[in-house]
C-alpha cells in the first residue's frame, strides 16, 4: 500500500512527468495546481464533476459533457497493462464495432486512465490509436485526485484497502448508465462482447431487443 | 489479526486459495506491491449517513395475509403458445399444457406504481413497485397467493410500471417464483425480462404481460406418475422479480409478494376432518412475514447506490413493508412464516418479551419445506437473504396486553456477510397479544410433519460430483473462473438424473447464500477448506433446502434431482447484489 500510495505525492507526480511527454498545458497545469486530496466517497450515488482530459487534448467538464442525458459505458485503463486489461480493450473494440452507428449518437464509451501520473492525453491518444479507436469513444485522464474520486464514485473500488490498492485490477468492470433516466449497472469486461452489447441495450430505452443482434443478418 | 500477518511482499506467505488465485491474476504485470487481503475485519467501513429516525409501533399490519383472489377467467384465454398478438411477450411454449393444464386457477398479478406508499409516518409517503391486490390497493409486498398441489395456476403477470421512471430500479419484469417446481418459460429465468418496450435477451419480442404456467405440481412426476412425490412439498413460496443485473432495485421496490402451498397434509384448514391433514394453525393464524433491508435518504425518501460495487446494506427493516409496525394477536397458536427478502442482511432472530427473555417456539419449516420432525424449544432463527423459517409460536401462554417483539441480534458492518452477534439486538416488530380467539383453538402440531425423499446409498455412490467454485476473478464474481453467460448454459443436466454438487467459497470476505431453481437439494456435508474440519449441520438444516449458505472458506456438498422439465434455469447468489453483479450460472436442462 505505501509503495502504490507514494504513486501520489507530488514528487511521484512530477517524476512521472519528466519521463512521459505532456499532453496540454491546461492538463499540466490543473495536475500540479493541486494537491493530490481524492474524495473517497462511495455511497453518495452522485457522479462528480471535474474537468478531465480528453485523448486529445481537451479539457472537458465530466458530467456536463460526457455523461449527461446520454447512454454510456465507461471503463478504466491504463496505457502500460498487458494483461487482462488489453482483453478488456479488445472485447470493448469488439463492443465499438458492433455498436456501428450508434457510437457517438446514441452510446457513448470512456475509457479513464487507472493511472494519471504517466497517461497523458498525448499517451492515451498513441493508445487508442494502437487500438483503432473511433470517435465516439473518449480516453480521459486528468489530476490523479479527481481520476480517484471519480474512481469510487463510479464503482470501480474494493471495500478492503488492501485489494483496493491494486489498481490494475479496476481494469475489468464496465460501467454502463442512462443518465437520462439515472439507471446505472455494470457489466464484467471479459464476457463475450455481445453480452456487453446487451447489458448497453438494456438500458438504452431506444433498443426494443435486448440481445445483439448482427447487423450482417 | 495484524497488519504484518495481511501485508505480504513477497506474495507467498499462506493466504486464503480465493485470494491467492484472484491476486495471480491481477498483480501478475504491475509494479503495484504483492498484498494479500485482509480478512473482513481490517476491510474498510464505509460511512453513509444513517436513515432518519422512525417513530415506532405507529403502523399497524393487518391481521391476516392480504389475499390476491382469482378471477373467473382470463381474457384472452390462455394458450400453450405466446399469444403475442394479444400483447403477450414473445416466450416460449408451456410445456406438459395438455396433460397439466386441467382444473386451472387463474390470477391476474399487475406491477404497478403506488406513488403514496408510507414505510413509517416519519417519512414521507413515496413510489414503491407493487403489485395491485383484489381490495384495489396497490402494495409492496404484494397480496398473498394460496395456491394447492394438483390446481394449476395461470398467474398472468401484466407489467403496468412506469416505463419512463427516472431513479433506481429497471421497469422491466421477469418473476420468479421461488422456489417452485415450474417449467423454465414460467420460472422467471433472469434473461425473460420484459416490459411493452422491451424484451429480454432470452424473449423473442416485447410484451404488456406474461403467462406464467406453475402446475403446482410436485418434483418427480416422470418417476412417481400424477402430480409427482408429495414428499417434495414446498409450503412457503414468494414471487419475485429477477430482472437481470436489476434485481435488488427491483425487490426493494417492492416486486416481492407471499405464494403459499397446500396439500392434503399441510392442508390449510386447522379444522380438517381428514385422518391425514396435520391441521397445523391456518389462515388467518398462518401469517407470512417478510423482511427486507432497506435505507433512506436525509429527506426519509428510499434510497439504493447503484454506483456501488457492494450495493448498500439497509440500516431499516421493513416488516412486510412497514418499518417497526405493529401486528395483533389473538391468544391462541400461529404459524409464522418468516421469509428473509433481502438484498444483503443476515438476521438472527428471537421472539422476545417486555424483560428481554427469549420466548420458546417451534420450528417446523426451513426453505418453505416442513421438516420431517417439529423442533421444539427453538428460540432463535438465523436466516440469509432468501432463506425461510416456520415457526408456530403459542400466544396463549401470554396474559391479554402482553407485548412481545421480534428482535434482530446479528451485527452486520456491510453487505459481505455477517460480523457477529449482539446482546441487544434490535426491534423488528411489536406483537401485542390483545383479544381471545373467537373460536377455540383446535390447530396442532402433530410429531410427525412430512417425511423427507429417500436418497439410495447406490445413489449416493453413483451420483457424480460437479464442484463450483464462487469466487473473483480480477475483481469480477466468478463461478469456476467463469463470467455468467445468459445466452449459453456453463452446465448441461440431463432431465431425471440426480448430482451431487460442491460448492465452494474459497473468498476469505463474503458469505454467499447460493439458490438453486427447480428442485430442492438436501445438505450432505459441509467443511472449513482451510481447517479441513467438518462443520455441524444443525437439524433445522437438515431437511429439504433451496438455498445453501457458504460461509467464507467453506465448502459443501448437495444432493440434487433435475426432474420433470427442460430448458434454461439459474443458480446464483442470492445476496441480490452479487446476483446482480453477475453471480450467477445458467444450467440447462436436457431429454
Amino acid at each position: 500500500m505505501d509503495t502504490d500510495d507514494k504513486m501520489f505525492t507530488r514528487r511521484t507526480l512530477l517524476a512521472g512527468f519528466g519521463v512521459a511527454a505532456l499532453g496540454a498545458l491546461a492538463f499540466q497545469r490543473s495536475m500540479l495546481d493541486r494537491e493530490p486530496v481524492p474524495q473517497r466517497a462511495p455511497g453518495t450515488g452522485r457522479l462528480p464533476n471535474p474537468t478531465v482530459f480528453t485523448h486529445e487534448g481537451k479539457a472537458v467538464k465530466f458530467y456536463d459533457d460526457l455523461i449527461r442525458d446520454k447512454v454510456v459505458a465507461i471503463s478504466m485503463t491504463y496505457a502500460q497493462c498487458t494483461a487482462t486489461c488489453p482483453a478488456t480493450m479488445g472485447n470493448l473494440i469488439r463492443v465499438q464495432d458492433m455498436l456501428g452507428e450508434r457510437i457517438g449518437r446514441d452510446v457513448f464509451m470512456y475509457s479513464i486512465t487507472l493511472f494519471p501520473e504517466v497517461d497523458t492525453p498525448r499517451v492515451l491518444k498513441q493508445y487508442a490509436e494502437k487500438f483503432g479507436v473511433k470517435p465516439g469513444w473518449t480516453f480521459l485522464t486528468g489530476a490523479p485526485s479527481d481520476i480517484e474520486s471519480l474512481r469510487f464514485a463510479l464503482g470501480f473500488y474494493d471495500l478492503d484497502p488492501a485489494v483496493d490498492a491494486i489498481r490494475t485490477q479496476h481494469a475489468n468492470m464496465i460501467r454502463i448508465g442512462n443518465a437520462a433516466y439515472d439507471r446505472w449497472t455494470m457489466s464484467p469486461g471479459l464476457v463475450r462482447p455481445e453480452l456487453i452489447v446487451s447489458t448497453i441495450n438494456h438500458v438504452d430505452r431506444s433498443v426494443v431487443h435486448t440481445a445483439h443482434i448482427p447487423a450482417t443478418a | 489479526m495484524s497488519t504484518q500477518d495481511i501485508v505480504d511482499t513477497s506474495g507467498t506467505a499462506p493466504v486464503c486459495p480465493g485470494r491467492r488465485t484472484f491476486l495471480k491474476g491481477s498483480v501478475a504485470t504491475v509494479a503495484a506491491p504483492m498484498i494479500l487481503a485482509p480478512r473482513k475485519s481490517e476491510a474498510q467501513a464505509v460511512v453513509l449517513p444513517p436513515s432518519p429516525p422512525v417513530v415506532p409501533w405507529a403502523i399497524e399490519l393487518p391481521p391476516e395475509a392480504n389475499l390476491l383472489q382469482p378471477v373467473a377467467a382470463l381474457d384472452p384465454p390462455p394458450l400453450a403458445w405466446a399469444n403475442v398478438a394479444a400483447g403477450e411477450c414473445g416466450r416460449d411454449d408451456h410445456p406438459r399444457f395438455g396433460q397439466l393444464y386441467v382444473n386451472p386457477v387463474f390470477y391476474e398479478l399487475r406491477a404497478r406504481e403506488n406513488p403514496d406508499w408510507v414505510f413509517n409516518p416519519a417519512y414521507p409517503p413515496q413510489p414503491v413497485w407493487g403489485w395491485l391486490g383484489s381490495d384495489g390497493q396497490v402494495t409492496a409486498p404484494g397480496p398473498t397467493i394460496f395456491a394447492r398441489y394438483g390446481r394449476p395456476v395461470i398467474a398472468r403477470i401484466y407489467n403496468e410500471l412506469p416505463q419512463d421512471h427516472i431513479g433506481f430500479g429497471s421497469p422491466e419484469i421477469s418473476t420468479h417464483l421461488h422456489n417452485a417446481h415450474n417449467p423454465s418459460e414460467s420460472d422467471g429465468f433472469p434473461g425473460d425480462f420484459f416490459s411493452p418496450l422491451k424484451a429480454g435477451p432470452n424473449l423473442t419480442v416485447p410484451g404488456q404481460w406474461r403467462d406464467h404456467f406453475w402446475p403446482n405440481v410436485y418434483a418427480g412426476i416422470e418417476q412417481f406418475g400424477g402430480i409427482g412425490d408429495p414428499r417434495e412439498a414446498l409450503g412457503t413460496c414468494f414471487y419475485h422479480d429477477h430482472n437481470l443485473d436489476f434485481t435488488a432495485p427491483n425487490v426493494l421496490k417492492g416486486q416481492i409478494g407471499f405464494y403459499l402451498i397446500y396439500d392434503w397434509l399441510d392442508s390449510g384448514n386447522e379444522r380438517d376432518n381428514s385422518r391425514s391433514a396435520l391441521r397445523l394453525p391456518s389462515p388467518p393464524y398462518d401469517y407470512p412475514i417478510l423482511l427486507q433491508d432497506m435505507r433512506f435518504d436525509v429527506n426519509g425518501m428510499q434510497s439504493y447506490d447503484q454506483l456501488s460495487p457492494e450495493g448498500i446494506l439497509g440500516d431499516m427493516v421493513a416488516v412486510n413493508g412497514k418499518i417497526q409496525p405493529v401486528l395483533r394477536v389473538a391468544r391462541r397458536k400461529y404459524r409464522l412464516r418468516v421469509v428473509n427478502g433481502g438484498p444483503s442482511r443476515f438476521y438472527f432472530l428471537h421472539i422476545v418479551n417486555a424483560a428481554s427473555v427469549q420466548q420458546p417456539f417451534i420450528r417446523i419449516a426451513t426453505d418453505g419445506n416442513l421438516l420431517p420432525r417439529p423442533l421444539h424449544n427453538h428460540r432463535k432463527i438465523e436466516i440469509a437473504p432468501a432463506e425461510r423459517a416456520d415457526i408456530v409460536i403459542d400466544f396463549s401462554v401470554y396474559p391479554i396486553g402482553t407485548e412481545l417483539y421480534l428482535i434482530d441480534r446479528q451485527i452486520q458492518l456491510d453487505t459481505r456477510g455477517p460480523d457477529g452477534v449482539s446482546l441487544a439486538g434490535r426491534q423488528l416488530l411489536k406483537i401485542i397479544v390483545d383479544r381471545e380467539p373467537p373460536e377455540a383453538d383446535v390447530s396442532r402440531v402433530p410429531l410427525l410433519l412430512r417425511g423427507l425423499p429417500t436418497i439410495s446409498a447406490a445413489e449416493l455412490a453413483s451420483a457424480p460430483v460437479r464442484s463450483f467454485a464462487f469466487d473473483r476473478t480480477n475483481g469480477q464474481w466468478s463461478i469456476n473462473n467463469q463470467l455468467f453467460d445468459v445466452e449459453n448454459p456453463s452446465v448441461v443436466v440431463q432431465k431425471g438424473s440426480y448430482e451431487i454438487w460442491e460448492l465452494v467459497n474459497p473468498s476469505g470476505g463474503w458469505h454467499h447464500p447460493i439458490h438453486i431453481h427447480l428442485e430442492e437439494g438436501r445438505l450432505l456435508s459441509m467443511v472449513n477448506i482451510e481447517t479441513g474440519v467438518q462443520i455441524p449441520i444443525p437439524p433445522e438444516n437438515q431437511g429439504r433446502r433451496d438455498v445453501y449458505v457458504l460461509p467464507p472458506n467453506t465448502s459443501m456438498r448437495i444432493f440434487v434431482r433435475f426432474r420433470d422439465w427442460q430448458g434454461k434455469y439459474v443458480m446464483h447468489c442470492h445476496n441480490l447484489v452479487h446476483e446482480d453483479h453477475a453471480m450467477m450460472l445458467r444450467f440447462d436442462i436436457t431429454a
